[in-house]
């Protein structure tokens, strides 16, 4: 909400030299946060100026200008810059005659923009000044030609203040207002605020206007579909005016408070109607009355009705749409924008004024359904004081009989069903229960008042009848907040509560962390991506037919799916980063990856309590698995070049040391199968499974190189993911320790010869169970082929550490234990020992 | 009894003296190793008079047997003194050739890095940790019902449409892309024994579009305490020492008026920032109150009985004042740069 000073100041009354920042720094203690300043930014001297004479004189651009002479002070009194009484000023513009009254800003004056006026040599000559346009002056867009000061009907002394006299040295504050808190989209509701936060006597502007309950204009409320049982208009009120000059020129005042709080003038009589509805808070509709035919009805729309709205489109009304109809049919939707059949017009007449108060809940959903948010709309929304309705319409006939020339019409009518108000119980003790401040009784009883509660005292507390402003005041809480706000949050005292003993970090968290620190600890950087992609990157790892997350309003319409991955994310960022020449990256993200669950319709439980265990049940089972997901990602070099090192290039094996790394901080230990999956490299992936449960965790690898290109990656792009929640399962709940034997080891190194495809880790796993207990390690430590090998042959070698638990080896023991590893490599894989 | 004994003083002397020559003349270990031999082995002057000891009558013995002792002694003490020389200039000289320039060093392990904003929910979760509370987490999918229902977000209370939400498809469903961690306090609410102190920290989405400082993907910590006789003190203090941890002990915090449909009151929290860059000031840094009576009724707890307080901020905009961020894109960009400047620290 903007607030144009000099119009707070009529209701509430500010200190001399209050500027918008020091009445936002007001309101902010009572909860209006400040949003910003805004004024028209002009500084003087600007003055009123008279067009003595000019001449015309094409330009060799083809443009004709008038050089004037304009007098700027009255004559033989210097101007307000201290020069001359007349000027000599050039003037693009050609709308004006001699002795028209003119807007003149001298040298020293500035415009928006930083614009500095200053006498400057144009078309030949020294201009001294310049003749404004409206828009140049920030009070309007008209830019055809300067103001004419009697096109808005005035004629002032020559050499007056400009500022003044259009009342542009006025600013507004801009606050933001809570939806609970519709009454402050009024300047009335502002003022009382402004005098709750400090002190100074606020005047109710509903005070200074009288309500006439006019009738004999037919008004019937006819809703045969109510919102949640609430009738769609509890309070009615229409007055006519007679006689409007429809063409009557806005006050400068006003067009300049209007323009402040954010509106456009538009035409006398809108203006009013938007000036009533910003000072009280009332949104007002105006008919021509010479368009509506017959009486008036509020009802809800009929299915398939269509509407041309104010704004020329034509709306297909909804069934729960809430209208006001005449004999035509529907001739506006009620609080959210009427219809242009009977738009009041240069040509106006009879003004029909509609004051009245509409479900909040109504005007929210036909304001959200056209996608109409107005002004209107905002207010009903979040409620109107009903009280008010009356006083605005009154309001409004008399501004229109004051700027318009109308005369006040007896027709109108009074339809007033609001319902009373009911009172909320504060037992006296309660908002000490929530705030910790003990309040006297004086203090609970003197803020609400202050409010605008009618308060009670009874046995044990009070009972108190919020003021019709406050729909939002309907709970005791709610009548601690305006105790505690009003007094001040500062007066609420300080205590550290002592939470029963925690158990810590849960199993789960403790484990996300490990992984993440030990992956940063050993040479990968933790990134963070949008879980966003497009159908084509989801289907990178997946096939189309895997079901995914899809978004109804995704921010780019193309990418509109949750990840089933973590890589596409992570190949975006590598792009990224590559194109700001990082080029050497190992990048990693823990994060969730979206399946979709059931995707069935779900009613949603209602009501202010808890839902059942079927209710919940369906809410829990209506929810996407969502597991956790560990990703990885390694371009360029793996090792930079350095003194005495080469550099080496990231591959598949960073990809799976990863995978162990992340598997050793949860102390799980992997092993690898080689497959060809979607989407990596089919010769350079490895499965990984957990030693023990042989569960499945993801694949290690490298990118697919097609896939790589695709994404403006070099071809060889290394890649990890886990699904970090089935690693977590086989995190052991504790580690059972073995004894660590100390009798002397035999270590027996053994160089086998076997078929090139035939895997190693897989040669290791029958070495490893054929060695028997007495073997304490085994590690692959060579792979050659090439010479004294057949060209389909490779040589692995391994080296083995045996030890006994109670005793010293002897060789033969070791050996003999070695020949049972060879002998069943021999039979499964048919190794035999290099020799 | 022989007078013409073979040891005498003088012949032992001029055995010693020549061993002595020889010594002083050894290079190095190996010539010292060699001379050794020489001087003191099978062969040498001391060993010829030491062999002809067993043929000295046996009055004779004990006096030649001292002075071939004496020089033996002398000997090996000249050789141990040469042999100490020459082992230090030899290890001198080996530690001087395997000298290298240490500046020059290559890693021999590449260093990662943490994101700070994971980093800074760690370190906001050990704090609450720290004072007794557990970690909650839930859905990034979630049910509209926890998201907003159940928060005493009215169907069609204004509020509801304050948040610009991401809807999933299909909206019957009615799944929406959580706007707050709010419904982990929900969830928390109805799964754990009261009373609950809960921190939910966690990634959380709303329809704006990417700029300095909105992105439509960003992270939130909420606080939730519901216990008997909680006030708005002890909201109060819990943000104190939160604050004072996060921000120095000279730290503070003020509480403005505001509104949330899931606090009653509700309240705008800043934090008096000591070290802001630019001198300590104020710092908008979250929203909080005492929950909503119809939020505890949700979950199944009865408000005459229990109260509590909910808090909650945004890690992003934290991470931005605390570190002097100055731009959201740093944040979301992914690029290694900005995660590698924190390492592993805040």
């Amino acid at each position: 909400m903007r607030v144009p000073l000099s119009w707070l100041n009529e209701y509430v009354e500010l200190t001399a030299g209050s500027t918008a920042e020091s009445v936002m720094a007001e309101l902010v203690k009572v909860g209006l946060e400040e949003e910003g300043s805004h004024s028209f930014s002009l500084v003087g001297p600007i003055v009123v100026g008279q067009v003595l004479e000019f001449v015309e004189e094409e330009q060799s651009n083809g443009k004709t200008i008038r050089w004037c002479q304009v007098r700027v002070a009255p004559v033989g009194v210097k101007a307000a810059d201290g020069g001359e009484d007349v000027r000599g000023i050039v003037c693009g513009a050609r709308n004006f005659e001699v002795n028209d009254k003119v807007v003149v800003t001298l040298p020293g004056a500035v415009l928006p923009g930083d614009f500095k006026i200053s006498a400057r040599s144009t078309y030949g000559h020294v201009s001294d000044g310049m003749i404004a346009s409206a828009r140049e002056l920030g009070i309007s867009d008209d830019h055809d030609g300067i103001l004419r000061l009697s096109t808005i009907g005035l004629d002032p002394e020559v050499g007056a203040d400009a500022l003044e006299l259009l009342h542009l040295a006025d600013e507004a504050a801009e606050v933001n207002v809570t939806p609970d808190r519709g009454y402050c989209f009024s300047i009335r509701g502002i003022a009382r605020e402004f005098s709750h936060a400090t002190g100074a006597k606020f005047t109710d502007p509903i005070d200074l206007v009288t309500p006439v309950k006019a009738e004999g204009f037919a008004v019937k409320i006819s809703d045969a579909s109510p919102i949640r049982g609430k009738v769609g208009s509890s309070k009615f009120v229409v007055r006519s005016a007679s006689n409007v000059d429809a063409k009557a020129q806005t006050p400068a005042w006003m067009v300049s408070r209007l323009k402040l709080a954010g509106m456009r003038s538009i035409s006398i009589v809108v203006d009013i109607t938007n000036y009533v509805m910003l000072e009280l808070g009332q949104p007002i509709h105006a008919y021509d009355q010479a368009k509506v035919a017959g009486g008036l009805v509020v009802r809800r729309a009929n299915s398939g009705e269509t509407l041309v709205t104010l704004d020329g489109q034509t709306r297909t009304l909804h069934a729960e749409d809430l209208v006001i109809a005449d004999d035509s049919g529907a001739i506006g939707i009620a609080g959210v924008m009427g219809g242009q059949s009977t738009e009041v017009s240069a040509t106006t007449n009879s003004v029909l004024i509609e004051s009245a108060n509409f479900d909040g809940v109504s005007i929210a959903r036909s304001a959200r359904r056209h996608k109409l948010p107005s002004e209107a709309s905002k207010r009903f929304e979040r409620g109107v004081d009903p009280k008010v309705a009356e006083y605005a319409a009154a309001r409004v006939v008399q501004l229109l009989e004051e700027f318009a020339g109308a005369k006040a019409d007896p027709l109108g009518s009074y339809f007033d069903e609001t319902p009373a108000i009911p009172a909320v119980s504060l037992p006296a003790s309660f908002a000490a229960s929530i705030t910790g401040v003990e309040y006297t009784q004086a203090e609970i009883v003197d803020t609400l008042t202050a409010i605008g509660c009618v308060v009670a005292t009874v046995q044990d507390g009070f009972e108190v009848i919020p003021p019709s402003w406050r729909p939002d005041l309907n709970d005791k809480a709610d009548l601690v907040e305006e105790i505690a706000r009003i007094t001040g949050y500062d007066r609420i005292p300080s205590r550290l509560p002592v939470a029963p003993p925690g158990r810590g970090l849960t199993k789960r968290q403790k484990l996300r962390r490990a992984v993440m620190q030990q992956l940063a600890g050993t040479g990968h950087v933790e990134v963070l991506n949008y879980p966003f992609l497009t159908a084509a990157q989801n289907s990178y790892f997946a096939g189309a037919e895997v079901a995914r997350v899809v978004l109804a309003n995704a921010m780019q319409e193309d990418v509109n799916e949750l990840r089933l991955s973590m890589l596409p994310g992570l190949l975006d960022a590598a792009k990224r980063n590559l194109s700001r020449t990082l080029t050497d990256l190992a990048i990693f993200e823990v994060g969730l990856v979206f399946a979709p669950g059931k995707q069935v319709a779900v009613s949603l439980p209602s009501g202010v309590k808890l839902p059942t265990e079927s209710e919940l049940a369906a809410l829990h089972e209506s929810v996407p698995h969502q597991p956790l997901s560990l990703g990885a990602v390694f371009v360029g070099d793996r090792v930079s070049a350095q003194v005495g090192k080469k550099s080496v290039k990231a591959s598949h094996l960073d990809a799976i040391q990863a995978a162990r790394t992340a598997a050793h901080a949860v102390g799980v230990e992997i092993y690898l199968e080689q497959v060809v999956v979607q989407g990596y490299h089919p010769g350079r992936t490895a499965a990984i499974k957990v030693v023990g449960s042989d569960d499945f965790i993801g694949y290690a690898g490298e990118l697919h190189p097609e896939l790589a290109v695709e994404n403006d990656l070099p071809r060889q792009v290394a890649v990890l993911e886990i699904n970090l929640e089935v690693l977590f399962a086989n995190s052991p709940e504790l580690v059972q320790a073995q004894a660590v034997y100390t009798y002397p080891a035999a270590t027996q190194d053994l160089s086998l010869v076997l078929k090139q495809n035939v895997p190693a880790g897989e040669v290791l796993d029958v070495l490893r169970v054929a060695a028997g207990e007495l073997l304490e390690e085994i590690t692959l430590v060579d792979d050659y082929r090439g010479t004294n090998l057949a060209e389909d042959e490779k040589s692995l070698t391994f080296a083995l550490r045996f030890r006994a638990s109670d005793r010293t080896l002897t060789q033969v023991e070791a050996t003999e234990a070695r020949d049972a590893a060879v002998a069943a490599a021999n039979a499964k894989f048919g190794a035999v020992i290099r020799t | 009894m022989s007078e013409n004994s073979p040891i005498t003083k003088a012949s032992v002397d001029a055995v010693v003296s020549d061993a002595l020559k020889l010594i002083s003349e050894a290079k190095d270990l190996a010539s010292l190793k060699s001379i050794r031999a020489a001087a003191v082995g099978d062969g040498s002057g001391i060993a010829a008079l030491s062999s002809s000891l067993g043929k000295l009558p046996g009055d004779q013995k004990a006096e030649a047997g001292k002075l071939i002792t004496a020089a033996r002694t002398e000997l090996n003490q000249a050789f141990s003194t040469a042999e100490e020389k020459f082992y230090k200039q030899e290890q001198a000289q080996k530690l001087a050739s395997e000298t290298v320039d240490v500046t020059a060093a290559a890693s021999t392990q590449v260093l990662g890095a943490r994101h700070p904003l994971s980093l800074l929910q760690d370190e906001i979760a050990d704090v609450f940790v720290g004072m007794g509370w557990e970690i909650a987490e839930g859905p990034e999918v979630e049910s509209e019902w926890f998201n907003f229902d159940a928060l005493n977000f009215d169907a069609d209370h204004p509020a509801r449409a304050m948040q610009d939400t991401f809807f999933v498809e299909p909206v019957e469903a009615h799944l929406v892309l959580r706007t707050h961690t709010s419904p982990v306090q929900v969830r928390s609410m109805l799964e754990r024994e009261l009373p609950v102190y809960v921190l939910c920290p966690g990634r959380v989405f709303r329809t704006d579009e990417l700029d300095a400082t909105h992105t439509p993907v960003f992270h939130q910590v909420e606080g939730l305490a519901v216990d008997k006789g909680l006030t708005m003190a002890d909201l109060k203090g819990t943000l104190e020492h939160f604050a004072r941890i996060m921000f120095g002990p000279d730290a503070k915090i003020r509480l403005r008026p505001s509104f949330f449909p899931f606090t009653e009151p509700s309240a705008e929290l800043d934090v008096w920032h000591p070290g802001a860059k630019g001198g300590p000031r104020w710092v908008e840094w979250g929203g909080c109150g005492m929950v909503n009576a119809n939020v505890l009724r949700a979950a199944g707890i009865d408000p005459e009985v229990y109260s509590g307080f909910a808090f909650g901020m945004g890690i992003e905009r934290t991470l931005m004042f605390r570190n002097d961020v100055k731009d959201m894109h740093d944040m979301v960009e992914a690029d290694v740069r900005f995660s590698k400047q924190f390492g592993m620290v805040l």
